[in-house]
């Protein structure tokens, strides 16, 4: 069931099929994926390899670091990558959260 | 690998103004941008934003339209998606873009990095659903996505900004819960002379307060005891005001009580920066055109202390004539000349700025959080472990992260920095000054051995 969403959004651009921890989304292409993400319904990205707390986007400008997901076994920020099909987003597991790449 | 007179780092208003203005006058010149598109934070997406979003946002935004048109330009390369991480001596500028890393020489650099909103730790504080009211507003510059059931938090006019957008979009917050106080207003009168200087911002602040109130927002002023309630999630804000305990049920909480200059680029070449007691955070300390304690090396913008994005436009401006002149383009008499107006309007921009920072200072409880509150998000450390470490003789920030990793984790301490130091002055009876701050290293941001490895025209030095 697609979770509901506490965003609003103002307009309906054509959506990219992508999948988010295996789960089917259809995101607006080329949108900010934190973004498209939140305004999917998804607010835990991730969880801290310190204490397993969960988080989500919080500066949406590439300073916190918060938004992290994996993507091609690399971690990133999601506000710094912009929506395209086919992408395979998982929530990083908290030992590679750890090993940060960009 | 290229090489440029001038590369400017950052597009936002004061690095797209720097870099038109050197282009104007012969340089060639590289823009190295993080974003995928011009603009900054302030002017995020200007160049695609569409007309009901634009309406939304408010003349002042899609006016900076104006600037990225600048830089087209023949003399300019503007390097979209392009993450800075190191800069040499040289200089020799090393980025990473689509995965690749790159370099760039120049003669002069100017730095535009702008500023980062003020760490604002109060219990809660980073769980989903808890942004900063800077992430609000790129929500919906570059998005069009605005929260439903938000409750802004803190004090500026950031804050009314965001909440006058909301309500113009049709999703007003659920409740304004203001920081300042009455007392906080009365101290500002004694800057009510550059305020009125500075009319048009106050005039544009009583417009923005105008609409929240039509739009029957309810106003919570000198709240305190802050607190977000929420176990996966943020679920409720609760304060008290005037001696009542308030708590609202919301999904998302926007966080803001004023921007800081974010100094991370020029405190990795060795930028001495002061303690700037009106705005409460560090700056470089600077020349009248940006200049530093590093030759060749330009600050301009809110990255220089806090302005706003017309004044950031117009430092910008004052220091490329310096750069020109520097390089010969320009005789120090012609320099003088063309400053001349830049700088008297320059003067009229920041007269407001004594007010509203008095008027809106940071909120006190969040500026030394409660033991409990975790201040470092990234290594989960709280205010109580920093006091801590002050009791076991911890001086400094660069010690803490010995003692236990603050600053150590991704963001590299952008968003505890200020509060550690502030917590270490605190307890060792020490000014913010004598306390200082981490020390900054490249890479300024994480980069992989694949970004490194993809590498091309390495500088012989760089290659060790």
């Amino acid at each position: 069931m697609k979770p509901v969403s506490p965003f609003l959004e103002l307009d309906d651009t054509p959506r990219a099929e992508v999948t988010f921890d295996g789960a089917p989304l259809r995101l607006p292409e080329g949108a900010n994926l934190a973004a498209a993400l939140l305004a999917a319904g998804i607010d835990v990205f991730r969880n801290t390899p310190v204490s397993g707390a969960p988080r989500g986007p919080f500066c949406m400008m590439g300073a916190c670091f918060d938004c992290l997901v994996e993507i091609d076994g690399v971690v990133r920020q999601a506000c710094m990558i912009e929506v395209s099909p086919g992408l395979q987003i998982h929530r990083p597991h908290a030992q590679e959260a750890d090993d940060v790449q960009a | 690998m290229s090489k440029r007179d001038l590369v400017v780092i950052g597009a936002g208003p004061a690095g797209m103004a720097a870099a038109a203005m050197a282009a104007d006058l012969g340089l060639t010149v590289a823009v190295l941008d993080e974003q995928p598109r011009a603009g900054g934070q302030i002017y995020r997406d200007v160049d695609r934003v569409p007309k009901g979003r634009g309406r939304i946002l408010g003349k002042d935004y899609t006016d900076g339209a104006s600037l990225t048109a600048g830089l087209r330009h023949d003399r300019i390369d503007h390097v979209a998606g392009a993450v800075v991480w190191a800069i040499e001596d040289g200089f020799c500028i090393s980025y990473t873009k689509d995965g690749r890393g790159a370099q760039v020489t120049a003669e002069r650099i100017v730095l535009a990095t702008g500023a980062l909103e003020r760490p604002m730790p109060i219990p809660g504080w980073t769980l989903p659903g808890v942004m900063t009211a800077g992430a609000g507003q790129i929500l919906l510059k570059q998005s069009g996505i605005l929260a439903r059931n938000a409750v802004l938090v803190g004090s500026g006019p950031l804050l009314y900004l965001l909440a006058a957008q909301m309500v113009r979009a049709g999703t007003p917050p659920l409740a304004m819960v203001e920081t300042q106080t009455r007392r906080d207003l009365i101290g500002a009168a004694r800057h009510l002379g550059g305020a009125l200087r500075g009319w048009r911002y106050l005039l544009k602040g009583l417009g923005l307060l105008a609409e929240i109130t039509r739009a029957r927002v309810p106003r919570y002023t000198g709240a305190q005891n802050l607190r977000i309630e929420g176990t996966d999630r943020a679920k409720a804000v609760t304060f008290s005001a005037r001696g009542t305990s308030h708590r609202i049920a919301c999904n998302t909480v926007f966080l803001h009580h004023g921007v800081v200059p974010n100094t991370q680029a020029a405190r990795s070449v060795g930028v001495v920066h002061d303690w700037d007691a009106g705005q409460a955070c560090f700056a470089p300390r600077l020349d009248q055109w940006g200049g530093n304690s590093v030759a060749g090396l330009f600050i301009v913008g809110d990255g220089a202390g806090i302005g706003g994005a017309r004044a950031a436009e117009l430092a910008g401006r004052l220091a490329a004539l310096k750069v020109a002149e520097e390089l010969g383009r320009l005789s120090s008499a012609e320099r003088d000349r063309k400053a001349e107006p830049i700088r008297s309007a320059l003067y009229g921009e920041l007269a407001a700025r004594p007010f509203l920072d008095a008027a809106y200072p940071p909120c006190s409880e969040t500026l030394l959080p409660a033991d409990s509150t975790v201040i470092c998000r990234c290594e989960e450390v709280t205010a109580g472990d920093i006091r801590h470490y002050a009791k076991l003789g911890c001086l400094g920030p660069n010690q803490t992260k010995a003692f236990g990793r603050a600053g150590m984790g991704p963001c590299q301490g952008r968003y505890c920095g200020l509060t550690v130091t502030a917590l270490l002055a605190d307890a060792n009876g020490q000014t913010p000054d004598a306390t200082g701050y981490y020390r900054i290293r490249p890479p300024l941001k994480p980069v992989t051995l694949g970004e490194l490895a993809s590498m091309e025209h390495v500088a012989p030095d760089a290659a060790e």
